[in-house]
């Protein structure tokens, strides 16, 4: 029986975690750092822009996790997590919205302008509470976990699986988005929700506060990593597996297939929904186009192109392919979607493995033997459950 | 009974044609001149009688001449004392000369006096009017002037009616000239018989003039009516049978448009249908193969702008190549790598549906495009008065069971299909008996996207035509798809059908949105209690 460690260490035993995590480390202290000490036009000043956009990076690279979660690790393709996200973002939304009090267009004390110029009388039910900061909070994380977990209850419980599932998830994000659309609903219609003022007394545009929340995005994106690295490296994620590459088998083993796919399904879904809420104060808005169908479809192409089953890699994914888009749609924006889309063929057909997979491969050919086992590669025909062509 | 609108506009047209008279004709028709020359300094009787003897004129141009007369737009010019008419209210309009059909702007309005009518002459014209009218030779004349007379609803005209009523042939606009006069009698207190016989006779009849009538019976002057209570419960029985009648031509018509929505939603998922039921393919790119037929049918029409008609019967065939060639060419080129791996199919066809999306929008234009529809399908099919089908659903609804009807025969009674179908079963026993399963998978998924592309083309009558046109079907034909049960035609009927019809039904109280919301919902329940569809295969087959 070998020495118990303490859990982190366990956790981040493996190079790639440590080296993800410092490399983060660094960004956090560096990025924030160099944006508020050094002065505007010194070589090593970092803009707010800069940070922001970073920070909504940060954002998207949680949200990839918690894709990744289920994903690489459970089998289970999931076309409407940006609704999850969306909904985090909304909640995180309505407690803005509540923050910017008389200083709205119509100075109304309680009821948002949109609400005044659609001549509401009084604030919807659903609306109470969100001008608490802990309330807002804990809808953050109640909201798309309540969600999620009925919806996976439902879905898992009978069993509804592989193309069928991520159609079905589809066609949530896609109800979630007409419902938003309705300026009846109370979520600020088309416009959705923005002009915000400030976040727990601080201007949202402030540079102190726009350091804070990347810091803030920072450390719930290591948190996120560490939570799933403790699910994945647990039994609990050996099962996961288990489920992803022989579902049925698994079942018959004993174990209840449905629970532990609710339970990861649920917990990817806190992590999108904490995801939106740290988006939303640093990009200032929050609209119903965040549940079209195809945001949700772009996460995947994330996770796919950084390479699936490796929390990290689904962290690269969201970055570079971010970052890709980000210098796309500025320089060539006619050529954006044709390379979106060419990402995509190519990273099914050539890169199954992903980015990450990519640099194993080259690294395993350069160092010959040595050093530490390459991290274990899920990724390999995870969808092995064949289907009707293939089992034909 | 069946009146089109088609046949207003051609009764319109005719109007117009009778107002341009060829300058030829002047000569021969010396007595409509004698007739009205003069006829501005004359009296009201005098103009009364020249109305009347210009109703017995033989000559195209006398209605015309009389409609002007009857709505103040008849004007002499000072000059020469010839005659005009006024098109339309405004000062600027142009006027029309009535012996040469020559149309000129007015100068000063000064220049030309109205001639002027007062009301005997305008009940006389009236009367003459709808004389000429019912008279007419022409069907859709006469059907229109009984419909006049029905709106018009005036006792005056009875007499005319039950005149016509004898020379009619036409059994149609005989039971429309039955229900004029007893339109005319049920408002007629003075013989309460013959009022309750008329009440009873429109009960159940759709006009809305009807109701209009009934209604004001029902809320008549007190005093009379409960004088006469059979009188009202005649009127409320008559009402209350037309009332059901509306409900349940609201049914029929909500019945109607769902299924046009259903058709919509078919031809839509039909092809979805053979390539993710049958082959088992995701093609999340099944969108922008409709779009591509859609504009298959756009760059048709541009290039043969003088055939607007027939082009969609060349676009029909052009789209489905078009589509089923991309479609080919996207299974040879990616598909056939992915086989047995649903999801990554998925990911790799909507990267291609993005490319496809970016291509049209570089090619054409981000905007939508306006495809227009050919005239045969424009206009409606009027069943009653508060009943009317438009062309252009029912000829979707016909094209898309074609559609449906044409693929079911493919499928069973042709060599391809049959190996089409060995090759869905077992595919590894259909490859030993000789059947290059790798063709048979390129014709399939050409085939599903062919029908796509014919699907785009019946879109574009429908909707604009625009870069993102396949996206807002794709999830509504995955929805019908797995609705109805994977690799099942019939299964995709009758999901679509019952889809739309449950949509339309649901809009009245819900509005078009929380509709749609509400049938995704649906749809994400009912799939967790049926995770097949409604007509699972059963057997090996359907286990994966």
């Amino acid at each position: 029986m070998p020495k118990r460690q303490p859990l982190i260490f366990k956790l981040v035993s493996d190079r790639s975690s440590r080296i993800f995590l410092s490399v983060l480390a660094v960004v956090t202290v560096l990025v924030p750092l160099c944006n508020l000490v050094f002065p505007e036009g010194s070589a090593l000043h970092v803009s707010t822009y800069t940070v922001t956009l970073l920070g909504k990076y940060l954002c998207y690279a949680l949200l990839a996790l918690a894709v990744d979660l289920i994903w690489g690790y459970c089998g289970i393709l999931s076309l409407g997590h940006g609704a999850f996200f969306a909904l985090g973002g909304y909640a995180m939304g309505m407690y803005l919205m509540r923050q910017i009090g008389e200083r709205g267009v119509y100075g109304h004390p309680v009821l948002p302008d949109f609400m005044v110029f659609l001549n509401w009388q009084e604030l919807p039910w659903f609306w109470y509470g969100f001008d608490s900061f802990p309330f807002a909070m804990l809808m953050v994380i109640l909201v798309p976990g309540i969600l999620a977990f009925l919806f996976g209850w439902l879905a898992f419980r009978s069993r509804v699986t592989g193309v069928y599932l991520s159609i079905i998830t589809q066609a949530l994000t896609y109800a979630l988005m007409l419902a938003f659309f309705r300026n009846d609903m109370g979520f600020g219609g088309n416009n959705g929700l923005t002009d915000f003022k400030d976040i727990l007394g601080y201007s949202v545009q402030a540079d102190s506060t726009r350091a804070v929340l990347f810091i803030m995005s920072a450390v719930a994106l290591a948190l996120g990593y560490l939570i799933c690295q403790a699910i994945v490296k647990s039994k609990l994620g050996r099962v996961l597996v288990g489920v992803r590459d022989a579902e049925s088998r698994t079942r018959f083993l004993g174990y209840r297939v449905e629970h532990y796919k609710l339970f990861v399904f649920t917990v990817s879904a806190v992590l999108a929904g904490i995801a939106g809420a740290l988006y939303v104060p640093q990009v200032g808005i929050i609209n119903p186009g965040e549940f079209s169908p195809i945001n949700s479809i772009e996460i995947i192409i994330w996770v796919a192109v950084g390479g699936r089953g490796t929390l990290y890699g689904a962290v690269v994914g969201a970055v570079l392919v971010n970052y890709g888009k980000t210098y796309f749609t500025g320089a060539f924006p006619e050529l954006w979607l044709f390379l979106l889309g060419g990402l995509f063929v190519v990273t099914t057909l050539y890169l199954p493995k992903g980015v990450v997979g990519l640099f194993d491969r080259w690294k395993k050919q350069t160092d010959t033997g040595a050093g530490s086992p390459p991290p274990p590669d899920p990724a390999d025909e995870s969808q092995a459950r064949p289907t009707k062509a293939g089992a034909a | 009974m069946i009146l089109q609108t088609r046949r207003i506009l051609q009764m319109v047209f005719c109007l117009l044609l009778v107002c341009a008279v060829q300058p030829a004709k002047v000569l021969a028709n010396e007595s409509l001149e004698t007739i009205v020359s003069g006829i501005e300094r004359a009296n009201f009787r005098d103009k009364a009688q020249r109305v009347e003897q210009l109703a017995a004129l033989d000559d195209e141009r006398v209605l015309p001449l009389l409609k002007a007369f009857l709505g103040g737009d008849l004007y002499v010019r000072k000059s020469d004392k010839i005659l005009f008419f006024l098109e339309g209210s405004k000062a600027e309009d142009p006027i029309t000369n009535l012996f040469t059909g020559a149309s000129a702007t007015v100068e000063n309005k000064r220049l030309y006096k109205k001639v002027s009518v007062n009301n005997a002459v305008r009940k006389k014209l009236r009367a003459v009017i709808a004389e000429l009218q019912l008279r007419s030779p022409d069907y859709d004349i006469r059907a229109v002037a009984v419909r006049e007379m029905m709106k018009a609803s005036d006792p005056l005209n009875r007499p005319q009616l039950l005149a016509a009523m004898e020379r009619e042939t036409d059994s149609g606009i005989r039971e429309d000239l039955e229900i004029a006069i007893a339109l005319i009698d049920a408002q007629d207190a003075t013989d309460s018989d013959r009022q309750i016989a008329a009440i009873t006779r429109l009960s159940g009849v759709l006009y809305p003039e009807v109701r209009v009538v009934l209604a004001g019976l029902l809320e008549g002057t007190t005093a009379e009516t409960i004088r006469r209570g059979t009188v009202e419960a005649a009127a409320r029985d008559a009402m209350a049978e037309i009332d059901d009648l509306i409900a349940l031509n609201k049914v029929v018509e909500n019945v109607y448009f769902g299924i046009s929505l259903g058709s919509v939603l078919l031809l839509a998922a039909v092809g979805l249908a053979i390539t993710f039921g049958v082959m088992g393919v995701i093609n999340m790119a099944h969108g922008e193969m409709i779009m591509l037929g859609a504009y298959t049918t756009f760059v048709i029409q541009q290039a043969f702008p003088e055939l607007i008609d027939v082009s969609i019967f060349i676009a029909i065939p052009s789209a489905f190549l078009v589509s089923g060639l991309v479609g080919i060419a996207i299974e040879r080129g990616v598909i056939r790598h992915l086989y047995g791996r649903p999801l990554e199919t998925l990911l790799a066809t909507f990267g291609i549906s993005l490319v496809l999306q970016q291509a049209v929008r570089s090619i054409f234009s981000p905007l939508n495009q306006s495809v227009s529809t050919p005239s045969w399908m424009s206009g409606s099919l009027e069943i009653n008065g508060v009943l009317s089908l438009t062309y252009s659903r029912l000829y979707i609804i016909i094209f898309s069971l074609l559609v449906l009807l044409a693929l079911t025969l493919l499928l069973k009674k042709t060599l391809f299909g049959l190996q089409m179908r060995a090759v869905t079963q077992n595919r590894r026993m259909a490859n030993s008996m000789g059947i290059r399963t790798g063709w048979v998978d390129a014709l399939t998924f050409g085939l599903g996207s062919g029908i796509a592309g014919i699907a785009g083309v019946a879109l574009s009558q429908l909707t604009n035509v625009g870069p993102n046109l396949g996206q807002s079907y794709i999830i509504d034909s995955f929805l019908v798809v797995v609705f109805g049960g994977v690799g099942n035609l019939m299964g995709t009927f009758l999901g679509a059908m019952s889809l739309g019809i449950f949509n339309k039904f649901l809009e009245p109280f819900a509005g078009a949105v929380l509709a749609k919301i509400a049938v995704l919902v649906f749809i994400i329940l009912f799939i967790q209690k049926y995770p097949r569809g409604m007509f699972a295969l059963k057997g090996r087959s359907a286990e994966d």
